[in-house]
């Protein structure tokens, strides 16, 4: 830690707006610790997941996280996140959970021939309520903000989901005060947004103001990339087959947003720390999930993939 | 860079984020006017607007225009309904405050909904469409913040563009509101005329109404103070979690509810009234001296005194009220409706009480009319009632008028634990510390000793003529035989004497069986076998006596014979009575039976002799050792 961070440390001084978010986030977490029989957390390595990491330290200190993290591994995530993910359990010395589907890998299912959809799909959302079931968790943490899509801006923070882990929207529980209704039946399970309330903005801002780390990819470098359906592509590996006409170029890029490194566009920034972040974000022009390319796959999809148990 | 950041910042530490809500009646303009709040604060991306070009083409309301609406309308349901069916949070941020908006349903179906936008909101914007004036949901919408709380209110005249940006109209319209709102104890009500389609007076002050000198809408949303009430007020502290890491750490984790609290200050158990002084507010970023409503930390206090889960921590002076039975608003948000005297589950803060009942409902209120108070036995979905409420373990609270934190309550349904209702605490009715249990020296099992069995509870249920009676005769005898001290309850006789005033609907049919279960209770306590013959249909009452008892001491017996075979044997002549509509509520006819789904024992009656059942029971009882058949 340089001397400007520390400084920084000793004069913490949180806006309002962001400490009630903070307590409001602890407060939700400590109730699911309260009443779940076996919580997971997932961890998707992005940044609102080292956000909710570091909130779930707050929430249990001094004692240890009384719940293990779980990565759901599509096999196609850019390398620096693994590599921060495994320093990060290091650091913190918490459980860690690993999950891939197998089933899918045998099938041969990749985000290149299978399409986003079927990848998706298989890697993800079959992937997730395989292990749900496999370690018999009852509540997952999740760390979706409802700023991010206009379905999830209507999603309970404690949302139910039945045996089949399918999101109801028509049928969601009131959810009036901070009065969380917990009580589930045998294979019904609970997904918990303990950061419904955070915008992408409040994110960055917490993270600079708590020195939160957070996986290199966020900050700007030069980067080996394509130009593909408008977006541009990081080749991570030697996996990403190239297209008639397409040749790699360096170029100085960013990720607003991190998942399966096909399905990631980047963005052209120069942004190199948090604070030229925060800045870039007061005067961008486009939304986090324009480089998702998951989403566009047809009309209100992520409502479909949350009904099939999407996150 | 760096002093760039510094700069956005300093402006930002004193910023605080305003909640509040859109309500009013069905196409008011309550999407639309958020959307257009969001576009023009800047908080939609291009990405995202052309995406809206491409919705409004598809489901818009607008003609060529942008329909604003579809930004907050995120439902594929809604979308292709053109309605708003739940609630939508929405966030958007200027240089003075951060805000989330909640934008809740019009139409009465979904009022639920409004109802759980409204419980966190701090504000309210009531949209009236100025072409209709104040309608049947305003007036709903309007009672509804005001019994949730909320005590700031913009009202948003809509759609003046539509009668050309009159004076008289808008006058005239606040001029009914403002009188219609006198009785809901509103602190503020500050009115503007406003087009969300077009975005008069919404950012800016529009050219259109050169007769109007307030301010913007959104000129008001940033300054308007609204006093963070909780501070001021005594200290609450619902424990939510015990985090004990090791033997030296014992600290409890919560939210300060209210008030405030110093390292030294004392404090009381509400339940126990036992007393300690706070050691340390411990929290990640290290002890804090003193702490504020709002803040979650960890409080560890100088002595060891029982303290878990559900336990409300205060000040000695201004303690929470304790007490089993208190006076409350409820507002009902099931398909299946509340009935007087079912068991359900509360949550109260951090306390679960596993079961408790509305007594009595003292009235219903019609939030349409304002009509008086309607006397009722069941409140529907989407009605409001004010109710007596008893719980089986004491609660602590203050009343919701106070302290919107430790007031308000929640109804979860015991079976399919869906949240059914939502209230708001006014009194307490009983102070638990009034109700003692006199102590019996000589107890159940003295009693059951001197008659050397095991006292239980028989409970037959079924349909009417299943052969509940037959059946339990013949256990009775059988029992006596054996020299065992019975007595058997039947449910028709039962209404002759004891439950005569009751009749056959649903509060009156659990009232029976609630008797019945305290009777049978008694009877259990004095040491006898007693069998219960009651149609009992519903799951939740049979479930509430076997709570009564121990464990082991409740069998249930359910005597299943198909509806077909009972209407054939009709003994008593019901049935066709039934059918022909001269008798209501009739169960298998007109009222439902649940079939229990684990009973002790399970008699499918069809080509069995009565006396072979009744040897079934009778072995049942010997497998769980209750007697013994040698
Ligand atoms: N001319 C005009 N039309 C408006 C204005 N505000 C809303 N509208 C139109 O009124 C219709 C209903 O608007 P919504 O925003 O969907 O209404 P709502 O109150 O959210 O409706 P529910 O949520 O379903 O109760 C839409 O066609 C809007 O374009 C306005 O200020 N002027
Ligand atoms: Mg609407």
């Amino acid at each position: 830690m340089n001397v400007q961070n520390l400084a920084r440390l000793e004069t913490r001084t949180l806006p309002r707006h962001l400490r009630r978010l903070e307590a409001e986030s602890i407060e939700i977490m400590r109730e699911v610790v309260a009443e779940f029989k076996k919580p997971v957390m997932l961890y998707s390595v992005g940044k609102d997941s080292s956000v909710m990491l570091h909130l779930a330290v707050k929430a249990f200190y001094p004692a240890k996280l009384p719940f293990p993290l779980m990565h759901i591994d599509t096999t196609w995530k850019f390398r620096e996140m693994i590599t921060f993910r495994d320093e990060t359990a290091r650091r913190i010395g918490i459980d860690l959970i690993v999950h891939v589907n197998k089933d899918g890998i045998a099938r041969g299912i990749n985000p290149i021939d299978s399409g986003s959809a079927l990848h998706t799909q298989v890697m993800k959302t079959d992937a997730l309520k395989q292990a749900l079931e496999i370690y018999g968790f009852d509540a997952a943490f999740g760390g979706a903000r409802r700023d991010e899509e206009k379905s999830r801006a209507k999603e309970r923070i404690f949302s139910f989901r039945a045996a089949g882990h399918a999101w109801d929207p028509r049928n969601q529980r009131p959810e009036l005060w901070n009065l969380f209704n917990t009580r589930i039946r045998q294979r019904e399970t609970m997904r918990v947004f303990a950061m419904s309330n955070w915008t992408e903005l409040d994110i960055w801002e917490y993270i600079m103001l708590e020195n939160i780390p957070v996986v290199p990819l966020y900050f700007a470098k030069q980067r080996r990339v394509v130009h593909r359906n408008g977006t541009l592509v990081m080749m991570d590996d030697e996996r990403l087959p190239l297209r008639p006409n397409e040749t790699p170029e360096l170029r100085t890029i960013r990720f607003r947003t991190l998942g399966c490194y096909p399905l990631s566009g980047a963005i052209e920034s120069e942004a190199t720390t948090i604070e030229d972040i925060v800045a870039e974000m007061r005067l961008t022009k486009v939304s986090e999930r324009q480089g998702r390319i998951i989403d566009t796959d047809e009309a209100a999809s992520m409502e479909k993939k949350k009904r099939e148990g999407y996150f | 860079m760096d002093t760039d950041a510094a700069g956005c910042l300093g402006e930002a530490v004193s910023k605080d984020q305003l909640r509040f809500i859109t309500c009013g009646s069905v196409d008011d303009g309550k999407s639309t006017l958020i959307g257009r709040l969001l576009h023009d604060s800047k908080m939609i991306y291009e990405d995202q607007l052309r995406a809206l070009a491409r919705d409004s083409a598809k489901h818009g309301t607008t003609g060529e225009d942008i329909d604003f609406a579809l930004l907050v309308d995120g439902l594929e349901a809604e979308r292709e309904q053109r309605i708003t069916i739940d609630v939508a949070y929405r966030f958007f941020t200027t240089p003075r405050r951060s805000f989330m908006v909640g934008d809740t349903p019009g139409h009465e179906q979904y009022t639920r909904n409004m109802a759980t936008g409204a419980s966190n909101a701090q504000l309210a914007i009531i949209l009236i469409d100025a072409r209709k004036g104040i309608l049947v949901q305003t007036k709903r919408h309007s009672f509804i913040c005001s019994l949730l709380g909320i005590r700031h209110v913009l009202l948003a005249v809509n759609k003046i563009d539509l009668v050309d940006y009159r004076r008289d109209v808008f006058d005239g319209i606040v001029r009914d509101y403002v009188a219609f709102a006198s009785a809901l104890g509103f602190k503020s009500i500050v009115p503007f005329p406003i087009s969300a389609r077009y975005g008069d007076n919404i950012i800016y002050r529009s050219g259109n109404t050169d007769w109007y000198h307030g301010q913007s809408l959104l000129d008001c949303l940033e300054t308007i103070d609204i006093q963070s009430e909780t501070t001021d007020l005594p200290f609450r502290f619902p424990v939510q979690w015990v985090n004990r890491p090791n033997l030296d750490f014992r600290g409890y984790a919560g939210t300060i509810a209210s008030g405030s609290i110093a390292v030294g200050d004392e404090i009381i158990v509400a339940a126990s009234g036992r007393s300690s002084r706070v050691k340390r507010i411990v929290t990640y970023d290290g002890d804090l001296a003193a702490a504020e409503a709002g803040d979650a930390v960890t409080i560890m206090l100088e002595n060891e005194i029982d303290v878990s889960r559900g336990d409300v921590l205060a000040g000695p002076t201004q303690r929470p009220t304790v007490a089993d039975q208190f006076a409350a608003h409820l507002i009902w948000m099931d398909e299946e409706p509340m009935v007087q005297g079912r068991s359900y589950a509360f949550r109260i803060g951090t306390q679960s009480i596993a079961s408790g009942n509305v007594t009595r409902i003292k009235y219903k209120i019609d939030v349409n009319t304002g009509e008086p108070p309607l006397a009722a036995t069941t409140l529907g979905l989407n009605e409001f009632g004010f109710c007596h409420v008893a719980t089986t373990l004491p609660v602590s609270f203050d009343p919701y008028h106070v302290n919107r934190r430790t007031g308000s309550f929640i109804v979860i349904d015991r079976y399919t634990n869906r949240t059914v209702g939502a209230g708001m605490i006014d009194f307490p009715l009983r102070r638990a510390s009034n109700v003692a249990w006199q102590p019996l020296t000589i107890g159940k099992q003295e009693r059951a000793g001197l008659k050397q069995q095991k006292p239980c509870i028989i409970w037959f249920t079924g349909l009417s003529g299943a052969g509940k009676s037959t059946i339990a005769n013949i256990v009775d005898q059988k029992l006596f035989a054996m020299s065992h001290h019975t007595m058997l309850l039947d449910g028709d006789n039962l209404r002759h004497g004891l439950n005569g005033d009751l009749g056959f609907t649903d509060a009156d049919r659990i009232e029976n069986i609630r008797r019945a279960g305290e009777v049978a209770k008694l009877m259990l306590d004095s040491g006898l076998m007693v069998i219960c013959s009651f149609i009992s249909p519903y799951m939740t009452e049979r479930d509430l006596v076997r709570k009564l008892v121990g464990k082991r001491e409740f069998v249930e017996v359910f005597v299943d014979t198909p509806i077909d075979e009972c209407v054939r044997r009709d003994p008593k002549g019901l049935y066709s009575r039934a059918k022909s509509g001269k008798i209501e509520n009739f169960t298998g006819i007109g009222a439902p039976f649940e079939a229990p789904r684990a009973p002790e024992v399970h008699l499918k009656t069809l080509g069995q002799p009565p006396e072979q059942l009744a040897d079934q029971v009778l072995d049942a009882l010997a497998a769980r050792e209750i007697i013994s058949l040698t």
